[in-house]
């Protein structure tokens, strides 16, 4: 029981769950809006790391002292632009052709930035140690331990999501994005720019997948450009777990999913290692609109 | 008509193949020897490493002359740590540049692939870090530079349980590579053989970023050690996560520890550890230290264990033509078999199986620093 | 009316003067091995793009799982030549006839899994589809690496090198031609009423649950010979050769890209795709390297560049032409008599 039930582990699945709730909120708005899964949504979060890490390495060369809060904008700002260009530049032009074009697009555009990054020689294919810019702290509850790394984390992700969740209810803007998810047409009626409040989406999703970045560059201090595949992957299967378009239900997925694998690995890595696909299997199949989702009839 | 123009196409493309590949390949003043390594994929980061480290070797023996008179020419093909890939990069080495030797790869997967081809065309073969055991076993013209897998994992057993005094051991791998799960398996054999008791055997999937679950199994056991055989990229990362959660022994390790990276990655959490290796960047020897110096020089980072072992495989390669007189593969097989070389990673010389016999040494890591230990012969 | 020249002749024609022409070719070292490997994974892509069109392109079910069916040809394929019967010691002729037999089990193994896992599945639409098969694909991964019998992350080995370019060729062949008749028939017809409308298709009483299924199987059934094929010429099985990450030329994501670029819905468009693709990447590393070679540029052209062509190609073709080189026209000798007859007024 001891394996099961263990406040250390409780602790490692939140540190995982808030970094893939950061990714999996992106990836639930786009989708919530456009019907697409962006596979490059994972290289966002890529470059957002990078972006800190040239940031933070160009500070501590000039002998500044590089804020949290400003490398976090830096980070947040790179996920945004890169996403911002690839919706303008790849997945506008797909608006109205079949959406599983504009899926394949993604995968390419995906493939894209990661090699692209790589290729060019300042980032180049290698890990990267990340900066360490900020002295670790241990603490302890019991046997259990986590150190303030743990609680930035945690709590920039919360603080963004707090953020996210008034811009969604209580501004026009959020409105707009809940009433375009839900009719596009009424939406135009409305004289309400459509693309705008895609561009704004990618946006957003883009900012919270570079601050995901910079969070993982901080805990996990080495970065690659390949280094999205695996968490945006996670991060999706998140999303489908709370209900696809369903925000808070993505951060609850994101939660549930990251201690389960966590809990999956502390049996066996083969369990841990499967038991996110498994989720999103059954989910699907029994439970397509997820735990938080509303269920919608399939429209002819 | 239109399938006659996909046809001709078709044979234009295949047509252009072969003539840009008689186009290159017909230059008598050079001696061409191959490279492969994956500078693309996720093993991207250790063929740069090997890729250096050929060019360097190559670099120097052209800087005295080059081999039997002639300038030698490193002809380099990708093989994105994907054994089709490879397989093809070897095919293209050998028909359209027509290498007289290959060094690569770094995989062992990869290096499965491409050593049929090398032993059935006669071209000798040096993988620079293909640990597994089958990979010689292909053929006579299959030779490594690194240790295999059964020996690191038990020097670093008898290690932990003399010198270190350790009677509890936890083991952190990944099961997805051959590499770290053969060290694993070897250390756990020979620590349990001599005594020890392994506290928990934990395998986690690549790419893997958070091995806290793991790590959190294994400090349930109360471990005197840590043997972590993975790169030096995750071995970081597993150190300092250890330390959060509290441990405070040693670490251990192979040869993937050694890279100048590792301490920017572990911070003071690797301080205390100690690892197998080919050789220490302190070694007095003076090809050590050249080594070390011009390769720092050329590419702004210390050597990590695979530039020095890309670096041999190369040399080993380039001596034996030197030594055969030929670029004759059958030749330079011999040479080969025959070879005593001081490369930068020890005395190579090469048993039946064309698997080297050379010592490791092991080093410790204090104040972000490799200090040299031991040396252990085989 | 009987001509003597029936398309299926003219297949058979073509295909024999293509096969004659490159052996020709080799037999006078025109054609080294570099160049028959290419030409060998090539015909091997052939196979997998092909089949992966009836999945996604003629029954319009988004699959990223085709590594999945693969892996599973392949390790069936392996462990029976290296483990079960032991084929590497054995004399010639028992060899081959244990390896084509070794081969088509791989794919009937991997046609049973793909109905049991079509069965639950087809329901989900598009990409939620695509999303499930792909977990498929990585699940099979996890799997093999866990099973220290054929090798874990060591991969299989020790497979003898039994896919020659003759039984490559005659598999392709074999295949296109099975293939082609499955689009002509009642089934094909079924499945491209799914494609183009699935309620409709209910509607007029096709039962989709069970084409969908049959596209399944026939998919992987193909992926699965393919990936037998491709293990015994590289004499080695690896379970990373199968993951949705593999660079490979010859996975998934590459399988996926020719599909698309050659025309969702056309064999041809698959032939063609699989040839160039596997050509074009070849060259371009002859490109990268021959550019190195002329020192014109101030730095030398990394190989990662080649992969970025690749991206690039890929993205253009979806914005710039989504629905492929050919769309969903075939070459005409795929296309039966009958049928042309009937397209001639419509298109």
């Amino acid at each position: 029981m001891d394996k099961i039930f263990n406040l250390q582990q409780l602790i490692n699945g939140i540190q995982l769950g808030s970094i893939y709730a950061l990714i999996a909120i992106g990836y639930t708005l786009v989708y919530g809006i456009i019907r697409l899964v962006n596979f490059a949504h994972g290289d966002f979060y890529m470059l957002g790391a990078y972006a800190a890490y040239f940031t933070i390495n160009f500070m501590l060369a000039q002998r500044q002292n590089p804020y949290i809060i400003f490398i976090l904008l830096v980070s947040m700002l790179a996920g945004a632009l890169v996403a911002f260009l690839s919706n303008r530049i790849a997945y506008r032009k797909l608006r109205y052709k079949p959406r599983l074009s504009a899926l394949i697009t993604a995968i390419g555009v995906s493939m894209f930035l990661e090699y692209f990054t790589s290729a060019i020689p300042a980032i180049g294919p290698s890990y990267r140690p990340f900066p360490q810019f900020i002295s670790m702290v241990n603490y302890n509850i019991g046997t259990a331990y986590f150190t303030n790394y743990q609680i930035i984390n945690v709590s920039i992700s919360i603080v963004l999501m707090l953020i996210l969740t008034y811009i969604i209810k209580y501004t026009r803007l959020g409105m707009a994005m809940r009433a375009s998810a839900q009719d596009k047409d009424a939406l135009r009626l409305m004289g309400i720019d459509l693309e705008k409040i895609i561009d704004i989406t990618f946006i957003v999703g883009g900012a919270l997948a570079g601050a995901a970045g910079l969070l993982s560059g901080l805990t996990y201090p080495r970065i690659l450009p390949y280094m999205g595949i695996v968490p945006g992957l996670k991060a999706f299967i998140a999303a489908v777990l709370g209900g696809i378009g369903n925000i808070g239900g993505a951060v609850a997925g994101a939660f549930i999913l990251g201690i389960s694998e966590v809990f999956g690995y502390s049996i066996n890595s083969i369990i841990g290692e499967g038991i996110a696909y498994a989720i999103l299997i059954l989910v699907l199949i029994f439970l397509p609109q997820g735990l938080f989702g509303k269920r919608t009839g399939e429209k002819v | 008509m239109k399938k006659v123009v996909v046809l001709v196409l078709l044979v234009v493309a295949l047509l252009s193949t072969t003539l840009t590949g008689c186009k290159t390949s017909s230059e008598p003043q050079t001696i061409k020897v191959g490279g492969i390594g994956p500078v693309t994929g996720e093993a991207s980061t250790f063929g740069v490493s090997t890729k250096n480290g050929y060019e360097m070797m190559i670099e120097e023996w052209n800087a005295k002359g080059g081999v039997l008179g002639k300038k030698i020419e490193l002809v380099f093909a990708d093989d994105k740590g994907d054994p089709t890939e490879g397989a093809t990069a070897a095919q293209k080495l050998i028909n359209e540049d027509k290498v007289v030797a290959i060094a690569g790869t770094v995989m062992s997967k990869v290096s499965l692939a491409i050593a049929p081809i090398c032993q059935s065309a006669n071209i000798p073969m040096v993988s620079p870090t293909s640990t597994n055991p089958k990979v010689t076993q292909v053929g006579d013209y299959i030779f490594r530079a690194c240790f295999i897998d059964p020996f690191q994992g038990t020097v670093g057993a008898i290690f932990a349980y003399n010198d270190l005094n350790a009677k509890k051991a936890g083991v952190l791998f990944d099961n997805s590579n051959d590499y770290t799960k053969g060290l694993a398996e070897f250390f756990r054999d020979k620590f349990t053989a001599l005594g020890g008791e392994i506290v928990a055997f934990e395998g986690h999937p690549a790419g893997t970023t958070d091995f806290t679950p793991f790590l959190t199994n294994i400090l349930k056991g109360k471990p005197d050690v840590i043997y972590c055989s993975d790169y030096y990229n995750d071995d970081g990362l597993m150190a300092k996560q250890a330390r959060q959660l509290g441990y405070t022994g040693p670490f251990l390790g192979g040869d993937g520890w050694d890279s100048p990276d590792l301490v920017k990655i572990g911070g003071d959490a690797v301080n205390g550890s100690y690892f197998t290796n080919h050789f220490s960047k302190d070694d007095q020897r003076p090809e050590v230290q050249e080594f070390v110096k011009k390769y720092t020089e050329k590419y702004g980072q210390p050597p990590d264990a695979l530039a020095a072992l890309g670096y041999d495989a190369m040399g080993l390669i380039l001596q034996a033509i030197q030594n055969a007189g030929s670029t004759d593969g059958a030749k330079i097989r011999d040479a080969l078999k025959n070879i005593d070389y001081h490369g930068v990673s020890g005395q190579i010389k090469f048993d039946a199986e064309r698997n080297p016999v050379k010592s490791a040494v092991i080093i410790e890591i204090e104040n972000g620093q490799q200090v040299y230990v031991t040396t252990v012969n085989p | 009316m009987k001509k003597i020249l029936t398309k299926n002749r003219l297949f058979l024609i073509y295909s024999l003067l293509i096969y004659g022409l490159i052996q020709l070719l080799y037999s006078f070292s025109a054609l080294n091995n570099y160049h028959m490997q290419i030409i060998e994974i090539a015909l091997i892509n052939i196979i997998l793009a092909t089949s992966l069109n009836i999945i996604n392109g003629f029954t319009g079910q988004f699959s990223l799982g085709h590594g999945g069916f693969m892996a599973i040809g392949a390790y069936t394929a392996g462990v029976l030549t290296t483990l079960v019967w032991k084929v590497p010691q054995m004399q010639a002729l028992p060899k081959f006839t244990l390896f084509i037999l070794a081969v088509i089990l791989g794919g009937v193994l991997a046609a049973i899994v793909g109905v049991l896992l079509g069965i639950p599945t087809l329901r989900l639409r598009g990409d939620y589809l695509a999303i499930v098969t792909l977990a498929f694909q990585e699940i099979v991964k996890v799997a093999i690496n866990a099973i220290d019998a054929v090798g874990g992350p060591r991969g299989l080995l020790g497979i003898p090198r039994l896919s020659t370019f003759t039984l490559i060729f005659l598999f392709t062949l074999v295949s296109i031609f099975i293939m082609k008749n499955i689009i002509y028939s009642t089934i094909g017809r079924a499945m491209k009423s799914i494609r183009e409308d699935e309620v409709a298709s209910e509607l007029v009483g096709v039962n989709t649950t069970k084409y969908k299924v049959m596209a399944f199987s026939v998919g992987a059934f193909f992926a699965g010979i393919a990936g037998a094929l491709l293990v015994h010429l590289l004499q080695l099985a690896h379970p990373t050769m199968f993951s949705f990450t593999s660079p490979s030329i010859a996975g998934p994501l590459s399988l996926l890209t020719m599909v698309y670029i050659g025309g969702a819905g056309s064999l041809s468009g698959s032939i063609i795709a699989a040839v160039f693709l596997t050509v074009l990447s070849e060259l371009l590393r002859l490109g990268i390297d021959s550019v190195n070679a002329m020192h014109i540029l101030p730095f030398t052209v990394g190989p990662e560049w080649r992969m970025v062509v690749y991206a690039v190609l890929l993205v253009v073709v979806m914005l710039y032409r989504t629905e492929g080189i050919m769309g969903q026209r075939e070459f005409k000798m795929l296309v039966p008599e009958e049928e042309e007859k009937n397209a001639a007024g419509g298109s």
